[in-house]
Parts: structure tokens; C-alpha cells; sequence
């Protein structure tokens, strides 16, 4: 008896094979969409943009006239929230994972914070925003300030560092803690001396990746309340503010094309930024990949 | 050590035991405080849940239950108490509009994308592609609003001429767009965790690569793809940037893109940059709005952990 039929095979191969290719080229048009579209974005931005980047763009305030108005306000301000953001979110982000990984034992109490920190993962950043405004704004009577603002931003961002800080503390080789403590080091100058110096690198990789997700984050900020129209710099913590794409979001809700122009160039000052962080970013990576 | 000339043996161990205790001393303290700053998390879930609730039952307190969840008309700021009404289901369908409109989008263009990537594609393409998928994902939501406003709108007027400027239509499709990335690289984790034997045992049979990827890959891989598209729709519902800039905010109980609708999220917006007060009805709304919101999220998240630990194949 014949298991395969020879001829029948024979028959159905070549439309196997055109089919094959058709979806091929289907599934490689679905790839290349989004970089078209990404290419699109980028094209329209610049060409919108690149008239209104001058270095009065920089040093002006807001203005009713397109032609007068600048970012200045609103790059000082993302500079002071991201001031108050990147230290907080550091300090609780590394330190939970350091706990998490070197101190917590395997229990229930561990898995619920673990379980806690990727269901926090998935909140909306709106909902953040709402948090903020009654926990920070409200009850600490920090008002809509930039405290108000880095603090709900840290809480936004935490998880991404944990999550980022975890992992790379998970890296550190066994050999090495074990190594550290034949030489009679305790558990926290292990910690301190040998797993933090090997898992620095991939702590801060992840952590300014969440930095930069934090720098073009709008929604959560326009909730606690930064202010659209500033034409002044922060002179402290507790000072109003505005950040870079809150001015954009103005902007682009204007009617007039002018200020569209404008929210373009803001966005490409917000790319620059973006862009510097992930290089850094790689650059770390790169940099300090060690294997063991 | 060095042993100083003029110390004798007994003052050194009393430095040392002095050191010591100090050292204990933060042996013991440092788990306190890093167990301090994991309750971090905890307090933020729960600052979360008791913001939420809070300010949601006062805002039932003055709006009943049944009005919130049975009206079809959403009017915070109609003019006369007697004139507002507060009918979730108005927002809630712009939400699912543009959410639908999103998945549509996202989807078949995602689950292409991985598909290429993890069966078809070179390792170089696979180092070049990745990183610009990164890229994408990596863009501020303000950034595809203005993207929806200035160019998806326009192009789609001149297709569909009485399109409104503000339309579900435009905003979803570019959620659609900016979710692709999420469902591209975690359909493509899922797959190319599937092990090469199989692939091996596939191709040996004389199978294609497409009959590889849609009989014997997808299967396989299949909680982990479902569970990433419900991860992006999880994530276009919560979207906020693009839906405030390009759908308007014009609540509307509506199935039809081409309709100015308004969101969840951008009436949220909407009420926070000045249109209500403290202490007002209207502000005790975005609480409740935000209630809304939080719990569907919640069973997308959920969900998606369900069936990513539920349906997972063990090799």
C-alpha cells in the first residue's frame, strides 16, 4: 500500500508553493507598514517644524503670536519634574527590586507584591494622573506643583524599574555572591559591593528608557494639573509648571496652522531629547554587556 | 591590618566589636527599609483603589447608580442642574469605538508583523527591524495625536468627504498603529519561544513555511498571541492623547466612525484642564469615569494573565 500519493503531492505542490509565497509577502507588508508609517510621522514633522527651531524658540516664553512663542517654560519645567522623578523613582524602584531579589523569601506576601507591581503595570497612566491629584495635590497640599507632578510620575515609572532592576539583578551570577561571602563580606556589603556594581548597567538601561517614556508622558501631568499658558521658569519645588508635551498638546488643539507648525517643532525638540536618552541608554549597554 | 605600636591587642578588639556592632546594625536595618520602599508599590495600588472609591461614592451620592449606568446621554455641563445628566454608556462607546476600530487596525498588521519576523525573516533583518519597532514604541502618545490631527484626519476627509474633523475613525486607527509594536513583539516572543524541533519536524514532513507558521506555530503560540492582543487593547482603552486631540469631545451614545464621539479618557481631560471645579458634581465625575475605566482595564490585565498561564503549552 501506498502511504503518499506521488502524483497527487506532485499536483498540489506548486500551489503550495504560490501560496507560500503570497503570504510571505503579505506578512512582509504587515512588517513593513509600520515603518512606513513611522517614516511618514517622522517626514511630516520635520518638514512641519524645522522653520519655527531657532534659538528664539528657545529663549521665549508662550505667546498668542506663533511667531513669538517658545518652549523655553516648558523644557525648564520638564527639566524640574524630571528632577524630582528620577531620584524617587531610582531609590523606591531599585531598592524594591533589590529587596524582592536578595531579602524577600518565597512566600505569599512576596508573590502579592510581585503580582501587585505587573497588574500596576497595567494602569492606565490617566488613572495615575487621578491618583496624584487627590493623594499629592489634595491631601499633601503640594497644590499643582512640580513636587506634585514628579512624585505621581515616579509612581507611573516604578514598576518599569523594578521589573528592569529585577532582571538585571537575576544576571548577577551566583559565583559571585558566593565568592564574596567565602571572603567573609556580609549579605549587605555582598549586595552593596558586588551585585549592585555588576547589575548597575542593565539597572540604568532600563530605568532611563523609563525616564524617557516618563519625559513624553502628557495625560497623568494635564490631570494634576500643569498649567498650559506659563510665561515664567519655576523658581522651586513647589512652583506651577508646564512640560514640553503639555505646550505641545496646546498647540496642536489650536485651530490655526501656524500653532500646529509650532507643535511640530516642539515635537522635534522632544525626539532630540528622547533620542539623546537612548543612545545613552545603548551606549550603557554596549558599554558594560559583560558575560560570565 | 596594620597593628599599631602603642595599641595593645585587647583595644583593637574592642575597635573591632565597636565596628561590628555597628555593622550589624545595618545587616539589620537594610532589609526594614528596602522592605520600606517595596511597600511603595503596595500603597500606590491601594492610594489608587481609595482615590477611586472614595471620591466615586460621593459622586453617587449625588448622581444615582442607575442613572450612571442606564442613560445614553452624557451632559456634565448642560446648563440648569435639572438639564445634566450622567449616562456612562456614552463614553463607554466612544471607548469601545475607537478601541474596536484600534484592534482592527492592529491585529492583523501585528500578528503579520511577528509572524514574519519570528518564521520568515534573516537574523540581520530581524537586528534592523526590532530596533525600529522599539522606536514606535518608544513615541510619546501626544506625538500620534498630532499625527491623527494634522495628517490621518485630513487624508481620510478627502476619502470620505462629509467626514467630521473630529472623528472615532481617525484616533482609532492611529491607537491601532501605535499598539502594533506591543502585539508585534510579543506575538513574536511567544512564537520564537516555540522549539526549533518542532519547526525542524515540520519542514522534514515537507510542509511550507506558511503551512509551518499557520498549522503548527500559531497553535502553539496561540496564548501568548491572544494574550497580547487583549494586552493592546487593554492599552487602547486606557489611551489618552490621541482620542482628546482627533475624537473630539462631543459624548456620544454611537456606533458610526465617521461620528464626533468622545472617550473615557479625553472626558477626563476634558474636566480637568478647568471645566470643573472642586468639589463640583462635575469633578466628583472623572472619578467615576476613571472607576470605569480602572475596572476594564483590570479584566483586559487579568484576563490576559489568565489565558497567558491558562492555555501555555509546556514543551
Amino acid at each position: 500500500m501506498k502511504l503518499v500519493d506521488q502524483a497527487q503531492v506532485e499536483k498540489k505542490m506548486g500551489s503550495r508553493l504560490i501560496n507560500n509565497q503570497i503570504f510571505k509577502t503579505i506578512f512582509l507588508i504587515a512588517t513593513l507598514f509600520s515603518l512606513v508609517v513611522l517614516g511618514i510621522l517622522m517626514y511630516r514633522i520635520f518638514t512641519q517644524g524645522y522653520e519655527f527651531l531657532s534659538a528664539d524658540f528657545f529663549n521665549n516664553f508662550a505667546s498668542r503670536r506663533p511667531s513669538n512663542a517658545g518652549i523655553k517654560a516648558a523644557f525648564i519645567g520638564t527639566l524640574w519634574v524630571m528632577g524630582v522623578t528620577i531620584p524617587v523613582a531610582l531609590i523606591f524602584g531599585v531598592g524594591t527590586a533589590i529587596y524582592l531579589e536578595e531579602y524577600a523569601k518565597k512566600n505569599k506576601f512576596t508573590r502579592f507584591i510581585q503580582m501587585n507591581i505587573s497588574n500596576l503595570a497595567g494602569v492606565p497612566s490617566i488613572v495615575f494622573g487621578l491618583l496624584g491629584l487627590t493623594i499629592f495635590v489634595r491631601y499633601f497640599e503640594l497644590g499643582r506643583s512640580i513636587m506634585a507632578a514628579g512624585f505621581t510620575m515616579a509612581l507611573l515609572i516604578l514598576p518599569v524599574i523594578v521589573v528592569a532592576s529585577q532582571e538585571s539583578i537575576r544576571a548577577v551570577p551566583g559565583q559571585l555572591r558566593e565568592a564574596s561571602f567565602g571572603m567573609g563580606a556580609t549579605k549587605w556589603q555582598t549586595i552593596y559591593r558586588v551585585v549592585l556594581p555588576t547589575a548597575i548597567p542593565g539597572i540604568l538601561t532600563g530605568s532611563i528608557l523609563a525616564f524617557s517614556r516618563a519625559v513624553g508622558e502628557t495625560a497623568p501631568l494635564i490631570v494634576v494639573g500643569a498649567f498650559a499658558y506659563v510665561n515664567y521658569l519655576p523658581d522651586g519645588l513647589l512652583s506651577t509648571f508646564t512640560v514640553m508635551p503639555i505646550q505641545i498638546y496646546n498647540w496642536a488643539s489650536r485651530p490655526q496652522t501656524d500653532f500646529h507648525d509650532l507643535a511640530a517643532a516642539g515635537i522635534i525638540i522632544l525626539f532630540i531629547i528622547l533620542i539623546v536618552m537612548n543612545t545613552v541608554a545603548v551606549l550603557i549597554r554596549n558599554k558594560f554587556s559583560k558575560r560570565y | 591590618m596594620a597593628m599599631s605600636s602603642g595599641q595593645s591587642i585587647r583595644d583593637l578588639i574592642k575597635e573591632k566589636k565597636a565596628k561590628n556592632s555597628s555593622g550589624r546594625l545595618v545587616e539589620k536595618a537594610v532589609p526594614v527599609i528596602l522592605l520600606l520602599t517595596a511597600i511603595v508599590s503596595v500603597l500606590t495600588t491601594l492610594g489608587i483603589l481609595y482615590t477611586l472609591i472614595v471620591e466615586t461614592v460621593i459622586f453617587f451620592s449625588q448622581v444615582p447608580f442607575m442613572e450612571f449606568i442606564t442613560k445614553t446621554e452624557w451632559l456634565p455641563f448642560a446648563s440648569g442642574d435639572e438639564n445634566k445628566v450622567y449616562g456612562i454608556s456614552a463614553l463607554v462607546s466612544g471607548t469601545l469605538l475607537v478601541t474596536v476600530i484600534a484592534t482592527i487596525v492592529a491585529v492583523p498588521f501585528g500578528l503579520g508583523a511577528a509572524i514574519y519576523l519570528s518564521e520568515y525573516a534573516s537574523d540581520r533583518v530581524r537586528r534592523i527591524v526590532k530596533p525600529i519597532l522599539e522606536i514606535l514604541a518608544g513615541i510619546p502618545t501626544i506625538v500620534y495625536g498630532f499625527f491623527a490631527l494634522t495628517f490621518v484626519t485630513p487624508l481620510l476627509q478627502k476619502l470620505i468627504p462629509d467626514l467630521p474633523f473630529f472623528n472615532a475613525l481617525s484616533p482609532g486607527i492611529v491607537v491601532g498603529i501605535m499598539i502594533i509594536p506591543m502585539i508585534a513583539s510579543l506575538s513574536d516572543d511567544a512564537m520564537s519561544s516555540v522549539p526549533n524541533a518542532i519547526r525542524e519536524g515540520a519542514l522534514a514532513m515537507g510542509a511550507t513555511k506558511f503551512e509551518l507558521a499557520i498549522k503548527i506555530i500559531l497553535p502553539a503560540a496561540i496564548s501568548g498571541i491572544v494574550a497580547s492582543f487583549v494586552l493592546g487593547i487593554s492599552r487602547a482603552i486606557g489611551e489618552t492623547m490621541i482620542v482628546t486631540l482627533a475624537g473630539g469631545s462631543n459624548p456620544n451614545f454611537t456606533f458610526n466612525p465617521t461620528e464626533t464621539i468622545q472617550t473615557m479618557t479625553s472626558y477626563i481631560v476634558q474636566a480637568s484642564t478647568g471645566d470643573a471645579g472642586f468639589g463640583t458634581t462635575q469633578y466628583y465625575s472623572i472619578y467615576a469615569v476613571g472607576m470605569t475605566l480602572f475596572v476594564f482595564t483590570l479584566i483586559m490585565n487579568i484576563l490576559a494573565q489568565y489565558i497567558s498561564r491558562r492555555f501555555r503549552e509546556e514543551y
